[in-house]
């Protein structure tokens, strides 16, 4: 884990350490069993065709979480998740490269909290982003 | 409304119902495994005493991890998306596929750890139809309460469900 950052370091526009993920059937299952999603979009393939898809497709709830990941990574012992969402419009599969992003919107001091608002989204190779979302954490002051 | 819509009143009539409580059971395995699917490096998530060196009650559940609830073959918990979620029935609804359309969680301060027993409730927030690629659809949007011993609130998780 990267020091700790802090609400007089961070700016409007900058971007957090990227997360860059790419799943194995082996991941898909080990999230199955452990969110408990036994879904079978996410691990068979003829059922996965079965239901017009291309193949077995990476979960929904797992983009999601490793955007949890992407905040927590970069928020250190002393930040704090409040709010964080995404929505799935575009579909990842196993093998292949998803990157984890977030970009600084919005910066404020409101009931002694310093809150700073995020979009943060996973992207394809090309830049096609199938899972933007929006997150709003608390950051430690310095002073 | 046209003609054909598959939305009904009777299945609008649930809006805003909140479904029975869950018990929940925030295991210290399960959270291990949920951050170790993830990919999770901080050993808050895996290490006890390393997570109380850090302030925290006990391990610490990743974010997007609130536990699962009981499951016995009397009252089988749901194990396709999200077993924290038990919203009420929808009247007539048939059977039909199921996308996950996003997912929101939101906390309140509270660390949820490892021993945890939460209740969780679950409303149904909004249902709407549209129609999309896949033709006509039903959006469900529920949201799930969780609280702790002391019935204090501490996460939020809502849901989009894309039926088609």
């Amino acid at each position: 884990m990267a020091d700790q950052v802090y609400f007089e370091d961070v700016n409007v526009g900058d971007e957090i350490p990227k997360l860059v993920k790419n799943c194995t059937t082996q991941q898909l299952v080990m999230w199955a069993a452990g969110s408990g999603d036994m879904y079978q979009i996410h691990y068979d393939k003829d059922f996965a065709a079965g239901n017009g898809l291309p193949g077995v497709i990476v979960h929904g709830a797992l983009k999601n979480a490793f955007l949890g990941q992407l905040l927590h990574d970069w928020l250190g012992d002393k930040g704090q998740i409040k709010k964080y969402s995404c929505q799935y419009r575009g579909m990842d599969v196993p093998g292949q490269e998803m990157i984890c992003r977030g970009v600084i919107t919005e910066k404020s001091q409101e009931g002694g909290k310093n809150v700073v608002q995020l979009d943060i989204w996973t992207e394809k190779e090309g830049g096609e982003k199938t899972s933007p979302g929006k997150a709003t954490v608390y950051l430690p002051s310095r002073g | 409304m046209t003609e054909d819509s598959i939305l009904t009143d009777e299945m609008r009539s649930v809006v805003g119902k909140e479904g029975e409580p869950q018990t929940i059971e925030v295991d210290r395995s399960a959270i291990r495994w949920f951050a170790r699917a993830v990919g999770h490096t901080d050993l808050i998530f895996y290490d006890e005493n390393y997570a109380k060196s850090k302030g925290h009650r006990g391990l610490v559940a990743p974010p997007g991890f609130l536990g699962h609830a009981i499951h016995t073959p009397q009252n089988p918990t749901n194990i396709v998306g999200n077993s924290i979620k038990r919203p009420p029935a929808i009247p007539g609804l048939g059977l039909m596929r199921l996308l996950n359309g996003g997912t929101e969680f939101e906390y309140y301060g509270e660390d949820i750890c490892g021993g945890d027993v939460l209740k969780s409730v679950t409303k149904i927030a909004d249902l709407r139809e549209r129609t999309g690629a896949l033709g006509k659809m039903l959006i469900l949007t529920t949201e799930a309460n969780l609280y702790n011993k002391e019935g204090k609130l501490v996460a939020t998780e809502r849901g989009t469900g894309i039926m088609y």
